[in-house]
């Protein structure tokens, strides 16, 4: 079976400076897999190098065996891989319903259609129903988006990111910045949407790295040092001297 | 032909110094805040009035200095009291504003001066051929002009190289995210910068007033090359828009001094063809066409490399 | 109808349906009814010019209002569209087509649609500054060129044509003004409603989408290009509409059509009526043509007045005038208006002062400078003012200092009537 995320030798150098070098990676499908590193390390550039955000220096990534890197995002977009941002990314003056509704276009085969009535659109109607439902904000549905709370704003985000049923999830620092309770609501909502697909998830909060993921990679100075089990990673020296130590776990 | 080569060279480089005069200060403008200052040529045409009005009251070499002051001051009192306001509602409202004071400032100027030209003449000492290029006369106060804006070049490049407000200029080039952690004080650094650029091209004005139409119209005739200048370099680059300026010039002041059209250079078409697209453009004129060549080079640029010439950004 | 982009929108709305049909078609009878109404040829005449620039500026909204792209030259289309129309009228008169009067705007619409296809696709590949600086340099590529080409578009004098001409359709041969009217008046209503159907649908959505936010576009699936350029379009085809039936009313195509005087006009309008609403530049049309049409009689530096109206718009409420009257819904929804009332009443006053100040120096100015106009003498509500005069000059000065010293003071009351309003209202469930 070919994995769904695969990224060989990838490198990425801003000027003269190495932010990713030769960063391998396999991302089995159906894997729940985080990485995890210290601050600058890579992570976010990690994610932009897989979502077509930035285009590599060098190297090779493949979505489901494909190759995709060099793409533009929503060509990616449309293969299955959908990403959310660790800073919230949404459309601010567009009301809840409609920012959903738009992120699930696409997959339902609307594109840019001018000639159909979007409220009149019964599949796109009931998946967007069923999304709201699933994060929570129903009763907001008329809100615009720029006017929902912090953590309303990111359960959003997440929404917008599997609305399109992409097979591949991303998510950037899902629950940053948010409170005790809201972080376990929202690892209880990311485990639920994306049961039976892969999940890449970046985070700090490592109660929700070891709650959710199957498997851990440590990213440090652009390289992979350390991938394995939650258990593996726990014992793993390398990986407490270069960063768990830090954290305090 | 040598001759039109040397006369067309040296007119070409001038009107492209005077271009940079004016697309400097709107790159730096651009880079360190965001905003592109639709009125910028509108402070040029202001340059030329206030340098027209100041030159009848007190003479032209105080004008020359007290004109391009007054313009900055209004620069900044725009930068001040207008675009502070307005930046937080976005880079499309500051655009807006600078629009609408393009627009109004031409309305208060042909109120006052009149929508005819004024009479903005030479001063005297400079009223005189500099040097006789085969049989023509080069006049003095063009070589001055040039000697302006190669100085105010070379002061500028020393500024930016040399100085710590050159430093930021630098780093806000590069760097266009950084501004906004110079500190507390970067409200008044986008003062002085904005009422540097209009003093410069108040300058532009000053100088370029006599030489060529002091009208109510010269903004709205310049304004869109100067676009076409930095957005042909890439909006935000200095090189970029000291090659495209001095480009430009030459490119137009060529096209203007050529008399060469399809039909001179092939013969006149079938007389029984009639009017049609094709004999308008068998018979236009080079010079004809100078008008629409920037216009013309941003449709390649656009085509060839978006991004401009020497330009970095996606915005 | 508001609800294309209303952005406040908290409690469903009973009735809804009913009260959107309603609004069409009271607009509709409302086009029907107005010239039995006002029937003078004047007041005919400028129905037809606002019914062409609530088209105008409804196009120029699908860009800057639905998919926050700025143009600088919108005129292009509009003036494109023009020619065509033209030209295809001549050729219809010349070869006997059977094609009525009434088909001819989409032939305009046709002309403003084929210019987007063919530059759209390079135009729209940035958005922002630069594509506001590509149409301003489209703009005037555009309008030089047309003055070269004169076998197309006639040079300084324009192409005419006779509106006569063309077959005639229920027997009304469109000569008399009034038919004419009737025309601009049916393609105003369909044209509204096309551009309206437009928001509703998936790609009208997505231009929302691009306008708020294109980076996160590109991962819904979206590429934010080809939505720019689907709006591009559209919106070049209803300018070329209105620039069709200009040509129509007008009976004459020149290349001011395609100029930045124009181009300007039309953001003017959309700007000043509102872009956030679909009806704001409906609004702006209607006071901007009725202003240009009014002031002309009144004063020769009118031009002035626009820059000053819309530079103050810009600043002070850039949500135009749809969005000002839009921010009292939910206070009015929740009855909590009358909070604020007594404090516009108030700063009504100097503001009123402070503009008549305004008026007066610029007027003064004016007619001090104008030597060889209509002498010297200002005439403002009635009183003469001589601009020659130090008095006037210091009543000019004394109105705008004073009455700007204490607007200030009155408008902060308003700012605070006003959010103690907003709290009632949000507080009563109604976002403010």
């Amino acid at each position: 079976m070919t994995a769904a995320i695969e990224i060989k030798d990838v490198q990425k150098r801003f000027g003269n400076v190495s932010i990713i070098r030769d960063l391998n990676l396999n991302v089995a499908r159906g894997e729940r897999h985080a990485i995890i590193g210290p601050n600058g390390a890579g992570k976010s550039t990690t994610f932009n190098l897989i979502s077509g955000h930035i285009k590599p220096s060098g190297g090779e990534i493949r979505l489901n065996g494909d190759v995709i890197s060099g793409l533009r995002p929503f060509e990616i977009n449309r293969r299955g891989l959908s990403r959310s941002f660790q800073v919230t990314n949404v459309f601010a003056r567009m009301t809840v319903l409609e920012n959903v509704r738009c992120a699930v276009l696409w997959a339902t085969g609307h594109r840019y259609a001018f000639w159909k009535n979007v409220d009149r659109l019964p599949v796109v109607k009931q998946r967007t129903e069923r999304i709201l439902e699933d994060i929570h904000l129903s009763h907001r549905r008329d809100v615009p988006a720029g006017l929902l709370t912090y953590a309303e704003q990111r359960e959003l985000e997440i929404g917008i990111t599997i609305a399109g049923g992409a097979n591949v999830i991303m998510l950037d620092e899902p629950t940053a910045g948010m409170s005790h309770a809201e972080t376990e609501r929202a690892v209880t909502l990311i485990r639920r949407l994306t049961e039976g697909r892969t999940l890449v998830i970046v985070e700090h909060d490592m109660s929700v790295v070891f709650g959710i993921a199957d498997r851990i990679s440590v990213l440090v100075y652009g390289q992979i040092i350390a991938s394995g089990t939650p258990e593996e990673i726990r014992g793993n020296r390398k990986v407490r001297e270069a960063y768990l130590g830090e954290e305090g776990h | 032909m040598s001759e039109l080569i040397v006369i067309s060279t040296l007119n070409g480089v001038l009107f492209g110094m005077l271009l940079f005069l004016l697309s400097s200060g709107l790159t730096v403008i651009f880079s360190m805040m965001g905003v592109l200052n639709f009125a910028h040529a509108s402070f040029y045409m202001l340059g030329a009035f206030f340098g027209y009005q100041l030159t009848r009251w007190i003479g032209f070499w105080p004008a020359l200095v007290l004109a391009p002051l007054l313009v900055g001051v209004v620069g900044m009192a725009v930068e001040r009291y207008g675009l502070r306001n307005t930046h937080r509602h976005g880079h499309v409202a500051e655009l807006l504003l600078t629009f609408g004071l393009a627009f109004a400032i031409e309305e208060i100027v042909s109120m006052i001066w009149g929508k005819s030209p004024v009479d903005y003449r030479v001063p005297t000492a400079l009223d005189f051929p500099a040097f006789t290029v085969f049989s023509t006369n080069y006049p003095a106060y063009k070589i001055f002009m040039l000697a302006v804006s190669v100085s105010i070049f070379v002061a500028l490049l020393i500024v930016l190289k040399r100085t710590r407000v050159g430093l930021i200029v630098q780093a806000a080039l590069t760097y266009p995210t950084m501004v906004g952690h110079l500190g507390h004080n970067v409200g008044r650094v986008f003062m002085v910068v904005f009422g540097v650029g209009s003093a410069l091209a108040g300058l532009a004005g000053v100088i370029a007033g006599p030489s060529l139409v002091t009208q109510s119209d010269m903004a709205s005739l310049l304004g869109p090359i100067l676009f076409v200048v930095i957005v042909f370099g890439g909006l935000g680059s200095l090189p970029g828009a000291f090659i495209a300026s001095l480009l430009i010039g030459l490119i137009q002041t060529f096209a203007v001094a050529l008399n060469g059209s399809l039909a001179s250079a092939f013969g006149p078409l079938d007389p029984g063809l009639g009017p049609s697209v094709l004999t308008d453009i068998w018979n236009v004129t080079i010079a004809q066409i100078a008008p629409i060549l920037p216009y013309v080079l941003l449709v390649l640029i656009l085509i060839v490399r978006p991004m401009g010439l020497l330009g970095t950004r996606e915005t | 109808m508001t609800d294309a982009t209303a952005p406040l929108e908290l409690k469903e709305q009973p009735g809804g349906r009913v009260r959107f049909y309603g609004i069409w078609l009271i607009a509709a009878v409302a086009l029907i009814v107005l010239p039995l109404v006002f029937s003078s040829g004047g007041s005919l005449t400028s129905f037809s010019l606002i019914g062409i620039a609530i088209i105008f500026a409804l196009s120029y909204n699908i860009l800057l209002g639905q998919t926050g792209l700025l143009s600088f030259g919108h005129a292009v289309h509009y003036g494109l569209g023009g020619f065509l129309a033209v030209h295809v009228m001549n050729a219809v008169a010349n070869y006997n087509w059977p094609l009525p009067l009434p088909f001819i705007p989409l032939f305009g619409g046709i002309g403003g649609l084929a210019f987007a296809i063919v530059f759209g696709w390079v135009m729209t590949k940035r958005a922002g500054t630069v594509f506001a600086m590509i149409t301003l340099g489209i703009g005037e590529l555009v309008a030089s060129s047309s003055l070269i080409l004169r076998s197309v578009f006639g040079g300084e004098s324009g192409i005419t044509t006779d509106r006569t001409a063309l077959p005639h359709m229920f027997g009304w041969s469109f000569g008399p003004q009034r038919q004419v009217y009737y025309l601009i008046a049916f393609w105003v209503m369909v044209s509204a409603i096309a551009m309206y159907a437009l928001t509703r649908t998936p790609l009208g959505r997505l231009c929302n989408a691009v306008r708020d936010n294109p980076e996160r576009v590109e991962f819904i699936g979206y590429d934010p290009h080809v939505v720019r350029y689907f709006a591009y379009g559209f919106a070049g085809f209803f300018a070329g509409v209105a620039g069709g039936l200009t040509a129509i009313n007008f009976e004459i195509a020149n290349s001011a059509y395609l100029g930045a005087t124009q181009s300007g006009f039309v953001l003017f309008a959309a700007f000043i009526g509102g872009t956030a609403y679909f009806f704001g530049p409906i609004l702006g049309a209607i006071l901007v043509t009725y202003l240009q049409l009014g002031l002309t009689d009144l004063t020769t530096v009118w031009q002035l007045y626009f820059g000053i109206i819309f530079i103050g718009i810009v600043m002070f409420a850039p949500g135009g005038i749809a969005g000002l009257l839009m921010m009292h819904r939910p206070l009015v929804r929740a009855g909590s208006l009358a909070t604020v009332i007594p404090s516009y009443l108030v700063a009504a006053l100097p503001t009123l002062a402070f503009a008549l100040g305004v008026i007066l120096s610029i007027e003064t100015v004016a007619h001090y400078t104008d030597s060889e106009g209509e002498g010297s003498v200002v005439h403002l509500v009635g009183i003469p003012f001589d601009a020659v005069k130090p008095t006037t000059w210091l009543a000019a000065a004394v109105l705008v200092v004073v009455g700007f010293v204490i607007a200030r003071l009155t408008w902060r009351r308003v700012t605070e009537a006003w959010d103690r309003a907003a709290t009632i209202a949000r507080d009563r469930g109604y976002l403010a």
